[in-house]
């Protein structure tokens, strides 16, 4: 039995028929749309290398039928940038090598951004590993990554600063 | 992953009669079930997926002074409801020391109770597992099994129940709501899940086709805000399952404790609620005496079913420590390592 769905992907609304209701996702992203900067690493919700914000939230998108989540507004990785201007994360990765195969980097990038949304950790490092540790690095970049979302968060309060003067 | 129907109901009603056939499930967040069936351990010939089902999704203050937490609100949004969070500030560490964010996101309150054992053996197809299939064996007996279950086990099954919510909720007589065939119905969070004895398979007091669609906290479970805390011991400080966890609250007045709740994670097939432990702490002087023989009682008929026996000591220790920790005061913050014994903010004793 075919199932449609509707998605909002990246901004742009995008229509699929499932002939299969097994499809994660994350294999929807990755074969249907060929958006392949989310990563499928350990697929079972563990690693943290498919992470995407789904209507604003990080998520594991290994373990998200798509067909449930018709309607759903989904951002990856290639949404994240303004044309050719790197989202801020993105470019405090870049600064302080939040990264070094890169594999985990995309999962990395969209999880700070859903957390730095969530607001929970502010600019203590010991909540900003605790609200990371979904997202495993086995190249060990740890210390750059948490320095990159110190960096982005601290962007962050200049701007809200700078706009509530 | 085997083919299934999937199927979409509009109602609980109509949810509730597309379940009630042999081989359906119910499908939330999927965030356990999906990888149960990635790995071939669930085999579902339906998924109902409930998740788009009206006002299952909120937080309703009672006007009793209860709480009513509907089945489909994310762990994570219940967390960090602070209203919720300054009430029953034990549940809220609970459900922040559990998985990772990402998955705290997308897991449901409904979820969460029901989650499986992440016993490796039940996980594993080709071992033999009598909770996945009965009679088969249990080959987690004789395997690796110190974190295995040290309480409440049988020769039939020695898998424990992960959830870190589900503690500090039976501490605080958490009610669940139960929509099934024959109508609604409610029961304890403590008779939800059942104990192995022979049917291991067996895990809940659930019949086909029933639906949690919320859970409730009494009027009571309000009044140890100022005392409760939750205590978990993993092998890495996050995003691991307990290998033992502990919710203590205690209400105090004027140098004694009035009424005491304790619960232990990680140490049984369900929440383990200890009953003969909170007697003894009842118009007692908060003391570390005091705590000592709450934590024997709550361990009393403790026996190891491996090679798990310092899960028994451990326990103790952390019983103690969580009942300790509960005793200084609730944190105004939760630390930033939720229930963590090595968290570096107020209220914590350093290892």
């Amino acid at each position: 039995m075919n199932h449609s769905i509707s998605l909002t992907v990246n901004g742009a609304r995008r229509d699929f028929v499932l002939d299969d209701p097994r499809v994660t996702l994350l294999d929807l992203l990755r074969e249907r749309l060929h958006l392949t900067g989310t990563k499928k690493g350990c697929d079972r919700g563990q690693c943290g290398a498919c992470t995407i914000l789904v209507d604003g939230k990080r998520i594991n998108s290994c373990l998200a039928l798509a067909i449930s989540h018709d309607g759903a507004d989904i951002l990856t990785i290639e949404g994240v940038a303004r044309g050719d201007q790197l989202h801020p994360v993105q470019a405090a990765f870049i600064a302080h090598d939040g990264f070094q195969c890169g594999f985990c980097t995309p999962g990395q990038i969209m999880s700070a951004i859903g957390m730095l949304s969530e607001a929970q950790a502010g600019n203590d490092p010991e909540r900003i590993r605790e609200c990371m540790s979904g997202n495993l690095c086995r190249c060990g970049a740890y210390a750059g990554i948490v320095d990159a979302v110190l960096d982005a968060q601290a962007g962050m309060d200049e701007s809200t600063q700078r706009r509530s003067a | 992953m085997k083919q299934f129907d999937y199927v979409r109901p509009a109602t609980v009603s109509e949810a509730v009669a597309a379940a009630a056939q042999p081989g359906a499930v119910y499908l939330a967040a999927g965030t356990n079930l999906l990888d149960l069936m990635k790995g071939g351990v669930s085999r579902p010939d339906r998924l109902v997926d409930v998740t788009h089902l009206d006002g299952l999704d909120r937080i309703e203050r009672l006007a009793d002074g209860g709480i009513r937490i509907g089945a489909l609100v994310s762990n994570a949004d219940l967390a960090h409801d602070a209203d919720f969070a300054k009430s029953y500030p034990a549940v809220a560490e609970a459900l922040l020391s559990g998985a990772s964010a990402q998955l705290r996101n997308a897991a449901s309150v409904g979820g969460n109770l029901l989650q499986r054992t992440r016993c490796a053996y039940f996980y594993d197809t080709a071992s033999r597992c009598n909770k996945r299939e009965a009679g088969s064996g249990c080959d987690a007996r004789d395997g690796e099994n110190r974190t295995h279950a040290v309480l409440g086990w049988s020769e039939n099954c020695i898998a424990t129940h992960p959830s870190d919510f589900c503690v500090p909720l039976v501490a605080l007589d958490a009610i669940v709501e139960i929509e099934g065939p024959n109508g609604r119905r409610e029961i304890a969070l403590d008779e939800l899940h059942r104990l192995p004895g022979d049917t291991p398979e067996r895990e809940s007091a659930l019949e086909p086709g029933d639906l949690i669609v919320a859970v409730r906290l009494p009027p009571a479970a309000r009044g140890f805000a100022a005392h409760a805390r939750y205590l978990k011991v993993r092998d890495r400080t996050s995003y691991a399952f307990a290998v033992v966890s502990a919710a203590a609250a205690l209400r105090i007045e004027n140098g004694k404790i009035m009424e005491a709740r304790l619960a232990l994670g990680g140490v049984a097939a369900k929440p383990w609620r200890a009953r003969a432990a909170e007697d003894v702490l009842k118009d007692v002087a908060p003391t570390v005496d005091a705590f000592q023989e709450a934590a024997s009682r709550a361990l009393a008929d403790a026996k190891p079913s491996g090679d798990n026996a310092f899960k028994i000591e451990l326990a103790r220790r952390i019983v103690v420590r969580a009942l300790s920790l509960a005793a200084a005061g609730t944190p105004a913050r939760i630390p930033a390592l939720p229930a963590s014994p090595f968290a570096s903010t107020s209220g914590a004793i350093h290892a």
